[in-house]
């Protein structure tokens, strides 16, 4: 590499060029063949006593460390990834130069090339910083978790000390009916994950319109200190919010106290009856959510044309007509990415399930989940607290496709994607 | 006759928005205030029957900084640090990727968009411990520079708020600069931050407060190094069930703590909020 720039006396660019391959190869004959290597075999020594030949005692062998393999094979991959994307930068560069000699141009000069970064290359100066993070920190560990998930890396075999090995399908196949209780589990999660995400995403998105709608009205005073008192509670951090709702709703906390002293019994809010503590999560949720939708479609509202409510109205339309039919469509035409990007986002709300409920009422029906969990806060329970990572990528994985089959169902329709570009 | 009763009913009906919006508001500042009022409240415990407390006082702040039992003092001074890298570093990240994605055409644009469509699908923290164990390779966990390189990392997914308010920039202004010589670069510099102001001031709270929520991340990444924490961590150990008795008013007196810098700032900061979010979609 590097060859035809350094005959057309390109030479820092040539050298570089040179000293990347020759890096490259000195990396791949060090390391980097056997990392690759150990990415097959993901470890052939486990730990334990052996007799080595000869020898009469047995001495502890230290083991290979499974996940290290895998991690640093994943790794290698990536740099001959990039090795590959230098390569063809190399051949682009030398066509150019080829061309350029061909219609008697002289060659850039090294500063030229890098005057061009702020330039016509201007685009390549500001990603590389940001890619470079998203290919170390989303990436590769993306990657390595889609790996696990074809291992039996379980709480069985755990690395250091043991090994584990790739499985194929067989993760995918237990999850899908192969071990009835995780099919079980994972069905029955996966529905309370859906029937959450729809609820928590339409119940939000309806009464926060129907607040901003009032505080709209024009007959309506204070406006701003209505919308203040709401948008208090964005301005809060929601693991804090959270928390506290978590205390207020407890056994002995303010809402019970204020039961008792009405005269009704305690409620078990949160923690072992199942209806109760979902009902409670989508109303807590209604308390972190309606502020946002709020605070958005206020703007939005303000722009719609006076002009077809007054006709609307000399047509005869009741306030409810007129808010199904001018108000509604015409809010879901620009908030649709928003109803999207809110229905995934639900799909995965951690923070609302986890710090409220924390899965519980837990059953024993369930593999370590609760009847409250989403995907989400099961996977990060058997990470965290059962060490089944092949199950967590495993469900990873599962939640990726339903993300991925309700962005393109709904996404690619929506006017903003269709119109990428129009206001250029 | 018919004109009076259209009268009242309008006025019946302002007078049941009203009544609605005050008991909306109740409802919402009641957490509020309860907050506020245990963090002020002299009896320990978790839960009193009373909700106004009995006694005042203020010692559940000053036991908050000054005990020997947990630095939430160092928590504190840790989640500022890590805010403050974070948002220097993960704004100028953000902006410059939505800035290059709208204004400039290149042969890696649309496989970008669609690769960071596909990545923001995956749950987040699947993985963590992938992410945990890449940290660990290169030295850095129970640092506190591995949580401002993790919250930054990936600030080049999060561009579709900025590149929405870049595409209503008029174009006809970077032509009429380039025409007078600029780069790109200056364009950037020049044109386009300095009629950004919302979406750069948005872009910057976003990631200044982030570090302030997070507790999956910081809660794997520090471990028990407790010195090391961020008041996420702190404060939600500090009323997990062994430590709840305790230290109950003191960790009401650590969210008022933290929830009121942070609302400040957002009140200051709201119309820019407001401009970020609705960005594209109200002009649209």
């Amino acid at each position: 590499m590097g060859f035809a720039n350094l005959v057309n006396h390109q030479i820092i660019k040539g050298l570089l060029f040179l000293a990347v391959e020759v890096g490259y190869i000195v990396f791949m004959a060090l390391k980097g063949v056997s990392l690759i290597q150990g990415l097959y075999t993901l470890g052939t020594k486990k730990e334990g006593w052996v007799t080595q030949p000869g020898q009469l005692l047995p001495v502890l062998q230290k083991g290979d460390n499974s996940m290290l393999f895998l991690i640093y094979g994943v790794a290698a991959l990536v740099i001959t990834g990039l090795f590959i994307v230098m390569y063809f930068v190399n051949l682009s560069s030398a066509r150019k130069l080829v061309s350029d000699r061909a219609q008697g141009r002289r060659p850039n000069h090294f500063k030229q090339d890098i005057k061009a970064l702020a330039d016509e290359k201007f685009h390549g100066t500001m990603l590389t910083l940001p890619v470079l993070g998203i290919l170390f920190f989303t990436v590769l560990p993306i990657i390595f978790m889609i790996l696990i998930a074809f291992t039996n890396y379980d709480s069985h075999h755990q690395v250091p000390g043991n090994l584990f090995h790739w499985v194929g399908l067989s993760n995918f196949t237990d999850m899908l009916g192969g071990n009835a209780v995780l099919s079980g589990t994972f069905f029955h999660v996966l529905g309370w994950t859906l029937v959450w995400a729809f609820f928590a995403t339409f119940s939000n998105y309806f009464l926060g319109i129907i607040v901003a709608l009032m505080i709209n009205k024009k007959e309506i005073r204070f406006k701003s200190m209505w919308r203040s008192i709401l948008v208090t509670t964005i301005a809060i951090p929601q693991f804090i919010s959270l928390l506290v709702m978590q205390n207020m709703f407890n056994q002995f906390g303010p809402i019970n106290e204020l039961l008792v002293a009405l005269g009704f019994d305690r409620v078990d809010f949160l923690v072992n009856n199942a209806t109760n503590a979902r009902i409670v999560v989508l109303v807590v949720n209604l308390w972190i959510g309606i502020p946002y939708t709020m605070l958005i479609t206020s703007g939005i509202l303000m722009n719609i044309p006076n002009e077809l409510y007054e006709s609307a109205k000399i047509d005869g339309a009741s306030a409810i007509q007129a808010f199904f039919k001018i108000t509604l469509p015409y809010v879901l035409f620009v908030t649709a990415p928003y109803l999207i990007t809110q229905f995934i986002g639900n799909l995965n709300n951690f923070n609302v399930i986890y710090l409220l409920t924390g899965g519980a009422p837990s059953t024993t029906d369930y593999f370590q989940a609760g009847k409250t969990d989403l995907l989400v806060t099961w996977l990060y329970k058997l990470t965290v607290n059962n060490y089944e990572y092949n199950l967590a990528s495993t469900i990873g994985i599962f939640s990726f496709i339903i993300c991925a089959i309700v962005s393109l169902l709904t996404y690619h329709n929506t006017a903003s994607y269709k119109r990428e570009g129009d206001f250029q | 006759m018919k004109h009076s009763g259209m009268k009242t009913r309008k006025i019946l009906s302002t007078s049941l928005i009203y009544l609605i919006l005050i008991i909306i508001s109740v409802l919402w500042l009641i957490p509020v205030l309860w907050v506020v009022l245990t963090s002020f409240r002299q009896e320990p415990g978790a839960f009193t029957s009373n909700f106004i407390p009995e006694h005042w006082t203020l010692d559940n702040y000053k036991n908050l900084w000054t005990n020997t039992v947990y630095p939430f003092k160092d928590w504190y001074i840790n989640t500022f640090w890590v805010a403050c890298c974070t948002c220097a570093i993960s704004t100028f990240f953000t902006l410059s990727v939505a800035y290059v994605l709208s204004r400039l055409r290149f042969a890696f644009r649309k496989p970008y968009l669609n690769v960071s469509l596909i990545l923001g699908m995956f749950p987040g923290f699947m993985s963590m411990i992938a992410v945990y164990f890449i940290l660990k390779a290169v030295g850095l966990t129970q640092n506190l520079w591995a949580l401002v390189i993790q919250y930054s990392a990936g600030a080049g997914l999060g561009f579709y708020i900025a590149k929405g308010f870049f595409d209503t920039i008029p174009r006809s202004l970077d032509e009429a600069a380039k025409i007078d010589g600029a780069t790109n670069a200056q364009v950037f510099f020049h044109i386009i931050m300095p009629n950004s102001g919302p979406i750069v001031v948005y872009t910057a709270l976003m990631a200044f407060i982030s570090p302030w929520n997070d507790f999956i991340f910081a809660n794997i990444i520090m471990g028990d190094n407790y010195n090391k924490w961020t008041v996420a961590i702190g404060l939600y150990q500090m009323i997990q069930k062994n430590n709840i008795y305790n230290n109950f008013t003191q960790f009401n007196a650590g969210c008022v703590c933290i929830g009121v810098p942070i609302m400040i700032l957002f009140f200051i900061l709201q119309r820019f909020y407001v401009a970020g979010i609705t960005g594209g979609a109200v002009k649209g």
